[in-house]
């Protein structure tokens, strides 16, 4: 059976990756149907939904067109919640990998400078490293995932921690197999359900630290995110609810999506479940 | 008498078990019917997944989430035990009826004392007073043979031996006078000595307290040692039940003949001498200590697991480990394989100094000397199709993939498992993995294989096969084994020499026959009396 059969088999799986296709193609379309910028004040301010032709989801404060807000958006905050994953995946699995195979003074070195980044609160830090860099979209996205790895590492350490002694690792070391062929080939495979359901919720956590750093002023001034529309809209929020509300349901819909997509692709890629389903 | 001897006090009728769906089988429990007298022990022998602690689950009132009892009844002194509600069973359970389970660390509450926690099973039936519980505790502890009660009586689980935390619970179960007890495995996961007072005990209580004892094993010679009656059950159903003289010496059915024939009965093994005298393996003075780093308030702890061990194998040679949990002889096994670097001591592999050999160098060493694990379950990466877990070895030093992958096949074929290299670990059952894990170590052609408790996890007539298997492929392939095991009964079919370990250090060696048949030491001596079995002669098959 193919690998996208077993995923397909997951119903959930299949509708997280239907509205993850959705949005990307928001994204991708967002150009198209809305070729103005959407920062233009095109309109009176405060039109609530479906009131003007052309106006499906309204206006905002400054009189700007919301379903393109959200359209422009969605091209960001996927940006930003992938690629600080991205990042932050990479450095964190190898450093909890190092950390949990060789253990010892390795293992108390690597912790102990986890443990640096960990005892200053999250958003903090990234807020001063914003400021530091100038807000541009590659400062938050570094920002982000220099605050979101160390999880990662421990998660990471612990998994390999308790894998390493495993009977197939040993089983694996006698037969002459480098270390890094057993990191790789014997104990990682077998940390991935746990990495891709944080990755999943790592995701969802970026783009919303981004929304929070949009609302305190330090996003990207020259691209229009969800965040920033919530952080905008928050203000008037009895005023014109769906400010608010359209951007909220486009980040919970995405998280949504990336979390069911993460578990599809966890039972896909497990050989005990795929065979039992099939 | 007369009367308690003719009614039974449980009675089993016609009880099916049924199982939730996707489960292998529709009924864990199929028709069974049985009677346990006043004042006998009646043994439920059977492998694993033949339903034998089902009926006894059901009888308690502790079948698991979704299993059901769907027909027959089991009369309790004339109560329909299937029939009873939960809280009816709560206030059976213990006063009546008492049960004891296989693993009594994990039956035991680990944060409470030993007399709090006997104590608790008369405040649970609300009986006596605080201080006579106390006493009662003390009397209990005595019963069951504690050594120095007084002190028992205010240790915490971890601070008692596994046969001590074994008395525990039989203590806590006797503590209400039960009429009945229920012992599911008790004794499995005790070495042979502890196994051997408990059986003592369990028969001896039996006797004194006039109880009825339904006893759960999968072990025949246990069996010859304790029970009066025997129930033989395979697949849920009963496949013989009869006087436990009449059964095991005459066994009418012939699962049950396979069973008995399974156990290595004969612990007497033949004299047998290794091919040739060139010496393979040379251990002389190996020490290994562990040290637990010590923290602030507490002091390190150093345990001497191997002390000045020497022996030596001769190529084509088996030599069995002997030794009760604590032996130090699975790190002596660990060292041997080098997943352990013993702290002195000379350890040489064909001349080469296998000891000192560090990062690379040993890696390229390391084929020559192979590891069989003991738990078929934890020993096969569960991500990886057997076919690779066998080839990666052989890529790793240096094979091509399609050569590793022929290979691996062929090895497949000679562990008895055709045409199985695409699947899953977890589509095989206990027995065939070990196969799998006896091939990989055979794709490293090593000199030397090491096997660690290999058959100790698994049924007995899966076990014989294995060993049959491992004999075959000595003959075969004049392979070097060295066997580990606490089971004197396995190291007696396989091994030619036999090294009996206590306490890290060794007490004895020699030719298999002459230390099963004259052994020197006391305590080589005292395991072998204590295999269980051993005076009955088994069945004449």
């Amino acid at each position: 059976m193919s690998f996208f059969a077993r995923f397909a088999q997951n119903r959930g799986a299949l509708i997280g990756l239907i509205i993850l296709l959705t949005i990307i193609a928001m994204a991708i379309l967002a150009p198209l149907l809305f070729p103005e910028s959407p920062w233009r004040m095109v309109q009176r301010p405060f039109l609530p939904p479906m009131e003007v032709d052309g106006f499906p989801l309204g206006t905002d404060t400054m009189g700007r067109n919301v379903a393109a807000g959200l359209m422009h958006g969605a091209w960001v905050s996927l940006l930003i919640g992938l690629v600080s994953t991205t990042v932050a995946l990479a450095i964190g699995v190898p450093l909890g990998a190092i950390a949990g195979y060789y253990g010892g003074l390795i293992d108390d070195a690597l912790m102990r400078f986890t443990e640096f980044f960990q005892t200053i609160p999250n958003f903090a830090l990234a807020i001063v490293l914003v400021a530091i860099m100038q807000p541009s979209i590659t400062s938050i996205v570094l920002a982000i995932a220099i605050v979101s790895w160390p999880p990662v590492a421990r998660l990471v350490r612990a998994e390999f921690l308790s894998l390493r002694n495993r009977e197939y690792v040993e089983a694996a070391r006698l037969v002459g197999q480098s270390n890094t062929t057993i990191i790789l080939r014997q104990i990682l495979p077998n940390t991935l359900s746990p990495i891709i359901v944080l990755a999943s919720l790592m995701v969802a956590t970026a783009i919303l630290l981004e929304s929070a750093l949009s609302f305190l002023g330090l996003g990207d001034p020259n691209v229009m995110s969800w965040g920033y529309m919530i952080g905008a809209a928050r203000t008037v929020i009895r005023q014109a609810w769906w400010l608010s509300f359209f951007p909220g349901v486009a980040i919970l819909l995405t998280v949504l999506a990336l979390n069911l997509v993460g578990e599809g692709l966890d039972d896909a890629l497990n050989p005990k479940l795929a065979r039992e389903r099939s | 008498m007369t009367d308690s001897q003719t009614t039974p006090l449980l009675s089993l009728r016609h009880v099916s078990i049924a199982l939730p769906k996707g489960a292998d089988r529709a009924l864990a429990v199929e028709d069974v019917s049985y009677d346990v007298f006043r004042g006998e022990i009646l043994c439920v022998v059977g492998e694993s997944g033949s339903g034998k602690s089902m009926a006894a689950n059901a009888v308690m009132g502790l079948l698991p989430k979704g299993v059901y009892a769907s027909g027959g009844e089991a009369l309790f002194d004339g109560q329909d035990l299937l029939t009873l509600t939960e809280k009816q069973h709560r206030t059976l359970r213990g006063l009546r009826i008492g049960m004891i389970f296989q693993e009594p660390m994990t039956a035991l509450n680990p944060l409470m004392r030993v007399g709090a926690q006997i104590a608790e099973v008369f405040e649970a039936h609300g009986q006596f007073s605080g201080r006579e519980r106390q006493q009662k505790a003390l009397a209990l502890l005595t019963e069951v043979g504690i050594p120095d009660p007084d002190k028992a009586i205010r240790a915490y689980p971890f601070q008692l031996s596994g046969g001590q935390r074994q008395r525990v619970m039989i203590a806590m179960a006797l503590a209400l006078e039960p009429e009945l007890l229920i012992a599911d495995e008790p004794t499995t996961a005790l070495d042979v000595t502890t196994q051997a007072q408990i059986l003592e005990l369990i028969r001896d209580l039996q006797r004194r307290r006039g109880m009825a004892v339904m006893f759960i094993t999968h072990d025949f010679g246990v069996v010859a040692e304790v029970a009066n009656r025997v129930c033989v059950m395979r697949y849920g159903q009963i496949v013989e039940l009869g006087e436990a003289e009449a059964v095991l010496k005459h066994p009418s059915h012939d699962y049950t003949r396979a069973l008995i024939e399974a156990i290595p009965s004969d612990v007497i093994p033949e004299a047998r001498g290794a091919e040739t005298d060139t010496p393979l393996l040379e251990v002389v003075g190996l020490n290994k200590v562990f040290r637990s780093k010590g923290g602030l308030f507490k002091p390190a702890r150093e345990v001497h697991a191997l002390q000045d061990v020497s022996f030596s194998l001769v190529k084509g040679e088996t030599i069995g480990i002997v030794g009760e949990s604590g032996s130090g002889k699975s790190t002596l096994g660990r060292c041997v394989v080098r997943l352990e670097r013993p702290d002195s001591g000379t350890l040489s592999l064909s001349g080469t100094d296998f000891m000192h050999l560090q990062g690379e160098a040993l890696r390229r060493e390391r084929h020559r000397v192979q590891m069989i694990f003991q738990d078929p379950y934890a020993s096969l990466n569960p991500r990886h199709r057997v076919g690779y877990a066998i080839a990666q070895g052989p890529m790793a030093n240096g094979m091509s993939k399609t050569q590793a992958f022929a290979k691996a096949k062929e090895l497949l074929a000679l562990v008895g498992l055709e045409g199985t290299d695409d699947r899953y670990p977890h589509e095989f059952s206990g027995g065939q993995r070990q196969r799998i894990g006896i091939a990989r170590a055979l794709a490293m052609q090593p000199e030397l294989i090491v096997a660690d408790e290999a058959v100790s996890a698994l049924d007995v007539s899966i076990q014989a096969q294995i060993l049959e298997l491992l004999e075959e492929l000595k003959q075969k392939l004049s392979l070097s084994l060295l066997f580990i095991t606490h089971d004197l009964r396995v190291a007696a079919q396989i091994c030619d020499h036999i090294v009996v370990m206590q306490h890290g250090r060794i007490v004895e060696q020699g030719p298999a026959r002459e230390v099963f048949l004259a052994p020197r030491e006391a305590y080589t001596r005292e395991l072998l009396d204590a295999i269980p079995g051993r005076e009955h002669e088994l069945a004449d098959v």
